[in-house]
């Protein structure tokens, strides 16, 4: 105690005089008075537009519990209108619309890419049953969110007025539900085709010749390939990157405010809107090429199984290594005498 | 035709809620639903504020422009309204809201937001029923509006810093005092939902 005693003298005397800064400091912030001496209120306070001009948001303090309720006012709320009312409308209908045209001017300029040597009847596997069921469960999931997608920022200038409102209100909460589920079949489905085909994926020295040689677009020369040449590689890739982009802020939309705020919100709708939209231009340049463009490559994700000649023409390395360890398909029917 | 708006006074709101409450109360708001609310700006600082916000029925409404199902319009005396009818509860006019003014019944994971629900200006609802019906009543609350009256949080203001009517007139009312008193720390919201101040 004898010792304590001084000691805790001591540590008052600290706390008086920490207490005193304190108070001193504070009064820094005391009323502003007029140069008469009387009271201003307004001295201290904010205007609201010198507010906004400090930050973003005009944020404060709420008596309940949501949170969200504290943002006073967020004028990014016009700025997110504007983008989604005009900016998203006119680039998506730009960007979709044009890819058709180009596609249909790919269609009848260079017409469909046939097979040159014709059909050799032999065929031989190209992609296994769960290849394709990855892609095909991307695929059909792809167009199920892209079309119920769509509907949230064109439904109302297409479909509405074809089918009224109520109608059309039913079909767009069925199509909200719809994508917000489906969602979970096309990220199954993305993580499976990039675990599979991610290997066949990565850039090769034959990549270069391909290019140097039309892509296989100029008739006259032969693009060699391997089992995926550059054009797929790249629809592999930007697929995976725009994959993982509207997944990501497809779960911010779909857990709002779990994670982020007002303005983390509009963000992840601008980049999931977006990105989608380039994703369906990609995926319609896919799908061409995948069947009205080029006469053999349906197969390959529909039957599994591709000609021999189209192998050799498209993917001349891939069908080489493939002979080298089996034969091919021999046809099952021999056609009647 | 008049244009009906909100004005709130930040240097007369005492942050007592009255608002919120005759609110509550007047339209029959469930738990979670805060069709207004009272934000304090600064809280415990010199130049404190607090504001009454909550719909502030915009000049071309973000919300009604938005809106994927086109279920929020304005009537003719400016108030914005919706219909619960058509709404998905998508959430769209949460992010356009300049002043968070909708609500949703649920808590919105996986889209499952329910109808939305906001400030009605206590002028009903935006749907198909009678105006003044039960049914009204039921999903949008009190149509005070159809009567002749004036939403209830600005009648109940317990210092008259909530003001609601036609904008011209709450406006000059708002000036006056300001000129009276020598001060005023400007209409709250306005720039941005009507994109017009209050110069005094």
């Amino acid at each position: 105690m004898t010792i304590a005693g001084p000691l805790l003298a001591r540590l008052r005397a600290l706390i008086v005089m920490a207490l005193l800064v304190v108070v001193m400091s504070g009064s820094a912030f005391a009323q502003k008075l007029n140069p008469d001496g009387s009271p201003n209120p307004e001295a201290s306070a904010l205007h609201e537009q010198t507010l906004l001009k400090m930050f973003p948001r005009a944020e404060g303090r709420i008596d309940i519990p949501d949170t969200r309720a504290a943002v006073l006012i967020q004028p990014m709320g016009r700025t997110w209108d504007y983008f989604h009312e005009v900016l998203l409308h006119w680039g998506a209908a730009i960007v979709i619309l044009g890819t058709i045209v180009l596609l249909a001017l790919a269609y009848f300029v260079m017409g469909r890419l046939r097979i040159e040597g014709g059909r050799s009847g032999l065929k031989i596997v190209r992609f296994k049953t769960i290849e394709r069921f990855s892609h095909w469960l991307t695929a059909v999931s792809f167009v199920i969110l892209g079309l119920t997608g769509l509907n949230v920022t064109f439904g109302k200038l297409l479909l509405l007025p074809v089918i009224g409102p109520q109608a059309f209100s039913d079909v767009s909460q069925i199509a909200k539900y719809v994508h917000n589920f489906v969602s979970f079949a096309f990220v199954v489905g993305l993580i499976l085709i990039a675990v599979i085909f991610i290997k066949d994926n990565f850039p090769a020295k034959v990549d270069i010749e391909w290019v140097k040689k039309g892509g296989g677009f100029i008739k006259s020369k032969h693009a060699p390939a391997g089992k995926f040449n550059l054009g797929e590689k790249a629809v592999f890739w930007l697929s995976l990157a725009a994959g993982v982009a509207v997944s990501v802020s497809g779960y911010l939309l779909l857990f709002p405010f779990s994670a982020t705020n007002i303005a983390g919100m509009q963000l992840a709708q601008a980049v999931h809107a977006v990105v989608a939209v380039f994703f369906v231009a990609l995926i319609l340049a896919h799908i061409y090429i995948g069947t009205l463009g080029m006469e053999g490559a349906f197969e390959a994700m529909g039957t599994g199984e591709v000609d021999l000649n189209w192998a050799k023409e498209h993917h001349d390395q891939w069908l080489a290594q493939q002979l080298a360890k089996n034969s091919p398909i021999q046809p099952t029917a021999t056609p009647a005498e | 035709m008049a244009r009906m708006k909100f004005l709130c006074d930040a240097d007369r709101c005492i942050d007592c809620n009255a608002c919120a409450t005759a609110c509550k109360n007047e339209n029959d708001v469930p738990w979670g639903i805060n069709r207004r609310r009272v934000v304090t700006i600064n809280d415990g600082k010199p130049g404190e504020r607090s504001v009454s916000m909550a719909c502030m029925h915009c000049t071309d409404a973000p919300c009604a422009s938005v809106c994927p199902v086109e279920c929020i319009y304005p009537t003719e005396d400016g108030i914005v309204l919706h219909s619960k009818d058509l709404c998905i509860g998508c959430g769209y006019c949460f992010y356009a809201c300049p002043f968070g003014a909708p609500q949703y019944p649920k808590i919105g994971n996986f889209g499952s937001r329910g109808k939305m629900d906001k400030c009605t200006y206590c002028a009903g609802g935006g749907g198909t029923e009678v105006s003044g019906s039960a049914e009204e009543y039921e999903k949008y609350g009190s149509n005070r509006f159809g009567e002749g009256k004036l939403p209830l949080c600005a009648e109940m203001c317990s210092t008259k810093s909530l003001l609601a009517g036609d904008g011209d007139i709450i406006a000059e009312i708002y000036k006056e005092r300001v000129l009276k008193r020598g001060y005023g720390s400007g209409a709250w919201g306005w720039m941005t939902a009507y994109h017009e101040s209050i110069d005094v």
